[in-house]
């Protein structure tokens, strides 16, 4: 573990690689709260409401904490190089002058000093909000959140919480060294007491931050680091709004194969989509949203509409998050499918050097060719 | 390769391995903070170590009864666990790792409730908030940096150097020799150190690791490791219930007021195996176990207080019969410890729902039903 040098701190500007170009179509469904939204393509736009503003998801992220800070005084966040610098990637920019030591704490630079008093803190009644500062650094911290964090509530009988969130920066892209552009979703989802989600878009990383936050439970709260720096309309709530953390968002209506997809591939599946419907194909794209737990009703209620099925991803496949999507659309729409569910995601290999990432992320044109397999079969 | 770790040379000790009060300039400051105590106080004390020898002996043996999955034993260690535990206020927090039965004796945890994770019935088994003890931790060293973080939250509380006894709050942790070695120990007191935490770092070496000696983890005394962080740092006699209360008092007194962390190595002896499933036999010698036996804690203070006038034997007549009731109590009430329902597992791993428990749950509820109907 080590801090990375500045030559890996990004500078803001929009990040290379397999997120679309500048202007690429935000999602469309990105309302703050309820169950599934739908959003029919080329509805008018309503007007904004005077308390929308135009954020990056690195400025989202940042408002979320204030809001968060401010509305709660148990709140605090804590983690490497997030005071006085803001984080290697300025998430927690201002935050420190505003709201002081005690409350935006530089830790240590000790992932699992960082998680473990963290819970001790939960244990005395607040509400930490640490940062890793890369996915591939969370290792050290894996033993206190999976043997501890995950459990704490269960052992105790449910006496005690642990409202603990832990922002992960997360996934690739970006041109990085080793150990910078992982997606260990897989990992935490796999361990019982943790909820996990990703946000695709400014607006959802401002609620599901919110939400988070507000949550009792433990929750990782993963960033794709590479839509760090693309923009959004955000909508500031009063307060966190209820049951947006356990729901996917239909973010592209369409007839003919459904895309589910989460936090950085969202913006590849909604490109997808955009391509095949100039070849006359019309894609529906599911953002999860959220991965544990899932809402496998919405997968499922869009995969009974379209009867094909393609999940994308960048962590490996092989024991991913797209084997259980597969897996569970398989038990609950047999009937309805018309050819097997396909996954595009990493391979099983370490996360390669990054002159070779763009052929280990799943590009559009791999999305492309599972499309064109499944609707082949 | 035990001499870089000390052993009992150079501990501070308040009573002899006879039970004889020392008196050195060394041990001055903590005759003082042991000046308070009392006949009534010494008392109370040895119950305590008594009632804890006696929770050892009996859940030892349920479990060769096979009515535990597991126990380990805290022999040896009373004097340590219960002298740390007097010291503590009644708004102090205790984080014990999974040995401290005679921390929890006295912070009035019910014996059959400490018994319910190794009846293998619960994974924890009381409140901690009615208490102030948390659960037993089981991984090494996971609770020396909650420990510290529950501190640092007692910072933000304002509730360090307020200058009232009743108010200020301090968190004492207790872990072993083998679990220094634990890189969550070296990060706890990192914490602890820059934050000024008002925490205890109560180790007790007591000599093993299950089959491993002090010399597998260390090369120089384990008190002199909390230097290296900044950390005051004191060896005690951890088979001398004062001084274990005296340095505890010491330490806790620094944290109330604002002045930081302490690391209180209590020297002890882990006078049984490590847990049930432990052959100390195949790594240790008997001749070793007869020098410690020689030292017990409970024969020593009991020296002290016959010597001092202070044993009376109506009273100790009453505390055998207590502890014959406990025995009595923990070998009925255990054994009614039955397995709980299977739809309990559901429970509580989440405060709020989630979709997947939710789901599993009505599917093991239906497949029970059927189960039941179709015998």
């Amino acid at each position: 573990m080590s801090t990375p040098t500045v030559t890996l701190r990004p500078a803001p500007t929009p990040a290379l690689g397999a997120t679309p170009a500048p202007g690429a179509p935000p999602a469309p469904g990105a309302t703050p709260a309820g169950s599934v939204t739908r959003a029919a393509p080329g509805a008018p736009v309503a007007a904004p409401p005077s308390d929308v503003q135009t954020l990056a998801m690195a400025g989202a992220i940042n408002l979320a904490l204030r809001d968060s800070l401010a509305g709660d005084d148990k709140v605090l966040l804590m983690g490497e190089d997030i005071g006085p610098l803001g984080g290697v990637f300025r998430v927690t920019d201002g935050l420190h002058a505003e709201f002081g030591d005690r409350r935006v704490v530089d830790t240590p630079l000790a992932e699992s000093g960082i998680v473990g008093t963290a819970i001790g803190l939960a244990l005395c009644g607040y509400r930490p909000v640490c940062e890793i500062q890369f996915d591939g650094f969370v290792f050290p911290a894996f033993d206190q959140i999976t043997t501890q964090l995950a459990k704490m509530h269960y052992r105790s009988g449910g006496r005690l919480q642990v409202p603990v969130v832990i922002r992960i920066p997360y996934g690739g892209g970006i041109g990085a060294v080793e150990h910078h552009s992982e997606s260990p979703e897989a990992l935490f989802a796999h361990t019982a007491g943790l909820r996990i989600v990703t946000p695709s878009t400014p607006q959802d990383a401002y609620d599901l931050l919110r939400a988070a936050i507000a949550s009792p439970d433990p929750v990782i709260y993963l960033e794709p680091k590479g839509r760090y720096w693309s923009k959004g309309e955000v909508e500031r709530g009063a307060s966190p709004a209820a049951g947006v953390l356990d729901t996917a968002h239909v973010v592209r209506d369409g007839t003919d194969v459904t895309l589910v997809s989460y936090g950085p591939t969202v913006a590849t599946a909604l490109q997808a989509a955009d391509t095949l419907a100039t070849e006359g194909t019309s894609a529906e794209v599911v953002d999860l949203r959220s991965l544990s737990p899932l809402d496998l009703p919405a997968v499922i209620a869009s995969v009974r509409r379209t009867g094909r099925c393609v999940v994308v991803h960048e962590a490996p496949t092989a024991h991913g998050v797209g084997a259980e999507v597969v897996s569970r659309v398989t038990e609950e729409a047999f009937h309805s499918l018309e050819a097997p569910v396909l996954r595009v995601g990493g391979f099983h290999t370490p996360y390669p050097v990054a002159k070779l990432e763009h052929s280990y992320l799943p590009s559009v044109d791999r999305v492309l060719d599972a499309v064109d397999r499944s609707l082949a079969y | 390769m035990t001499e870089g770790c000390a052993g009992e040379e150079g501990l501070i000790q308040l009573l002899d391995k006879d039970g004889v009060r020392v008196s050195t300039p060394e041990n001055e400051a903590y005759r003082d903070q042991a000046a308070g105590v009392d006949g009534e106080d010494l008392r109370a004390m040895y119950r305590a170590m008594l009632l804890t020898r006696r929770f050892d002996d009996e859940a030892t043996s349920l479990q060769r009864q096979g009515e535990l999955a597991l126990f380990a034993q805290a022999r040896g260690q009373e004097a340590a666990q219960v002298g740390s535990a007097f010291a503590l206020a009644p708004q102090d927090y205790v984080f014990p790792s999974y040995r401290e039965h005679g921390v929890l004796e006295v912070r009035g945890v019910d014996p059959v409730d400490r018994l319910r994770l190794f009846r293998g019935v619960d994974h924890g088994g009381w409140d901690p908030a009615e208490h102030n003890a948390h659960l037993y931790t089981l991984v090494l060293g996971s609770q020396v940096l909650h420990a510290t973080g529950y501190a640092m939250g007692i910072q933000r509380d304002g509730l360090v150097g307020t200058g009232d006894p009743a108010r200020d709050r301090a968190v004492v942790v207790y872990f072993g020799d083998g679990t220094t070695s634990q890189g969550d120990v070296h990060e706890a007191m990192v914490f602890a150190a820059v934050n000024n935490a008002p925490q205890v770092f109560f180790l007790q070496n007591n000599q093993w690791a299950i089959s491993e000696p002090t010399s597998r983890q260390t090369r120089v005394p384990l008190a002199d490791r909390g230097l290296g962080y900044g950390i005051p740092s004191v060896r005690v006699d951890g088979n001398d219930v004062l001084a274990c209360y005296a340095a505890t008092l010491d330490a806790l007194e620094r944290a109330h007021s604002g002045g930081g962390p302490t690391l209180v190595e209590a020297f002890t002896y882990r006078m049984g195996a490590h847990t049930t499933s432990d052959d100390p036999t195949r790594y240790r010698e008997a001749a070793e176990e007869e020098h410690w036996a020689r030292r017990d804690p409970i024969d020593r203070l009991a020296a002290l207080l016959r010597a001092e006038g202070e044993w009376d034997q109506e009273w100790a007549a009453a505390l055998d019969a207590e502890s014959d009731a406990l025995g009595e109590r923990l070998r009925t009430e255990v054994r009614l410890l039955g397995a709980p329902p299977a739809g309990s597992m559901f429970e509580h791993v989440y405060a709020t729902e989630h979709a997947t428990v939710a789901e599993e749950r009505a599917w093991m509820a239906e497949y029970e039903q059927f189960e039941e109907a179709n015998p």
